[in-house]
């Protein structure tokens, strides 16, 4: 079994298989054991308190932060190792970088790239990862941002923009990388409250059309109205994984329950 | 005689000529020290920061070792010592020019160092989680970030080598201060000449600082 693990074509849905996946900072256990699975075209909410693990869990998709132990199959593929002999190995980072390009993330503090404009913003990864022709990418960089709606600030410094501005400047950028599955680590928490509408409009269309998404956030409207699943993290686990509709009604998890007392009453 | 030669004309007819070749010298030492401590400073500093402990442990003992012993001494060694250990003989350029470049180096790599690590994590990783590698990430994002916050601490650290590059009138290498020396001792008028010198050595300082804060300003701009 382990060998069709390195090198099986997903024919089924799934795009993302988590398997008893920990995360340990020295002492701190982060991550006790993640088992999930997630379905082309869902969209995840990751919801939770803060200290729960919902971001090390995001970046372990990712690889950002590497896993302590177990596996993630992405695409099929186990992300960032690689089974040789019987044993798990570290994949070659230009392997794991090949993978990384496929999955987009959006970060809490937009990170973008402030010594360049807008539209490099956009272009570089494609250009540098990926090879592609610059008037190609150019022109799909400077579609990318009509569809966020920043088509007009395409020649600005990152600087020059709002928050919501750049988040969504930092979404057109992962999307230009064409990715299978999106990230967003709590994109909208570091933005003003008036500016939270915009990003997560760019978001619901992203999933309307058709993006998988897992998406740790803090707006629980959101979770109730886009997402198709939401789970409940707290102390380092996965303590509910249901719809929205039964989360929100009624969360079958004392815990959760409490959470959504708390952060609903407010 | 000479000794009864006005300021004026003992200044302009005597010690200024010869001073000017100096400051030559002195501008060529100091360039490509610069050009190379700068280089070598940057490798360096990659491999201070490596995750290897392979490049990490040399660029460490490197600093340490050039930033722990005097200016002075490194420059004898290169130019006394290094024949007889490694069987090379460098003329009195090369071996003050790689000295001071190797010197340069060791601050510079604190210098590049301190700079790369105090630019947001947040980049690199925006890099990494868009499929770039370590390299391209340092290449494409944290470096060009750097280069504005370099600038006075650069400028700083080669004002420091101009200053420095006295120290190879030691190994009879005849830049400013060396031929001020010479003077003095030749004509006895010690405070003219070594006056002279002071100035040759602000006017490069000062040339320097000039164009430093010029760049500054451009770069400013197109922020």
């Amino acid at each position: 079994m382990a060998n069709d693990m390195n090198k099986q074509e997903s024919k089924d849905s799934t795009m993302v298989e988590v398997c008893g996946l920990t995360k340990q900072f020295g002492d701190l256990v982060v991550l006790k054991g993640i088992d999930t699975t997630i379905q082309k075209g869902e969209v995840v909410a990751v919801i939770g308190p803060s200290g729960s693990g919902k971001s090390t869990l995001l970046r372990c998709l990712n690889y950002l932060e590497k896993p302590s132990s177990g596996h993630i199959l992405f695409c099929g593929s186990p992300l960032g190792q690689i089974l040789r002999k019987g044993q798990w190995c570290p994949l070659p980072e230009k392997d794991l970088d090949r993978q990384r390009s496929k999955i987009g993330m959006v970060f809490q503090r937009f990170n973008l790239f402030p010594h360049k404009t807008v539209l490099e913003n956009v272009t570089l990864a494609p250009m540098r990862v990926l090879g592609v022709n610059p008037k190609v990418i150019k022109s799909k960089a400077e579609e990318l941002l009509s569809r966020v709606g920043l088509y007009e600030k395409r020649s600005e410094y990152p600087s020059r923009l709002s928050g919501g501005q750049q988040q969504r400047v930092a979404i057109a950028r992962a999307l230009a990388m064409e990715p299978a599955l999106m990230l967003f680590d709590e994109a909208t928490s570091a933005l003003d409250p008036e500016l939270v509408g915009e990003v997560l409009a760019v978001m619901r269309s992203l999933a309307e059309g058709g993006m998988t998404m897992v998406v740790v956030t803090h707006e629980m409207d959101f979770a109730k109205e886009v997402a198709s699943r939401v789970l409940f993290m707290d102390q380092g686990q996965i303590l509910e994984d249901s719809p929205p509709q039964k989360l929100f009604t009624s969360p079958s998890h004392p815990r959760s329950e409490e959470f959504l007392r708390k952060i609903l009453r407010r | 005689m000479e000794q009864q030669l006005g300021f004026w004309q003992f200044s302009t007819e005597i010690v200024l000529p010869r001073l000017w070749e100096g400051l030559g010298l002195t501008i060529e030492i100091t360039v490509l020290s610069g050009l190379f401590g700068v280089g070598l400073g940057l490798i360096i500093a990659l491999g201070r920061i490596s995750r290897s402990k392979f490049l990490a442990w040399p660029a460490l003992v490197y600093v340490t070792l050039f930033r722990g012993t005097p200016l002075l001494l490194q420059i004898l060694f290169v130019y006394f010592a290094l024949p007889s250990l490694l069987d090379i003989r460098l003329d009195a350029l090369p071996a003050g020019i790689l000295a001071l470049s190797l010197n340069a180096a060791a601050y510079l790599t604190e210098i590049f160092r301190a700079a790369i690590q105090s630019i947001d994590r947040g980049q690199m990783e925006a890099g990494r989680a868009l499929g770039m590698s370590y390299n391209q990430g340092m290449r494409y994002i944290v470096l060009p970030q750097t280069v504005r916050r370099l600038i006075p601490p650069v400028v700083n650290e080669l004002a420091a080598l101009a200053k420095d590059s006295s120290l190879v009138s030691v190994i009879a290498l005849s830049e400013m201060l060396f031929i001020t020396q010479r003077l003095g001792a030749k004509y006895l008028r010690p405070w003219e000449v070594y006056a002279w010198a002071a100035l040759g050595y602000l006017a490069v300082v000062l040339v320097l600082t000039g164009l430093a804060s010029l760049l500054e300003k451009r770069l400013a701009a197109r922020e």
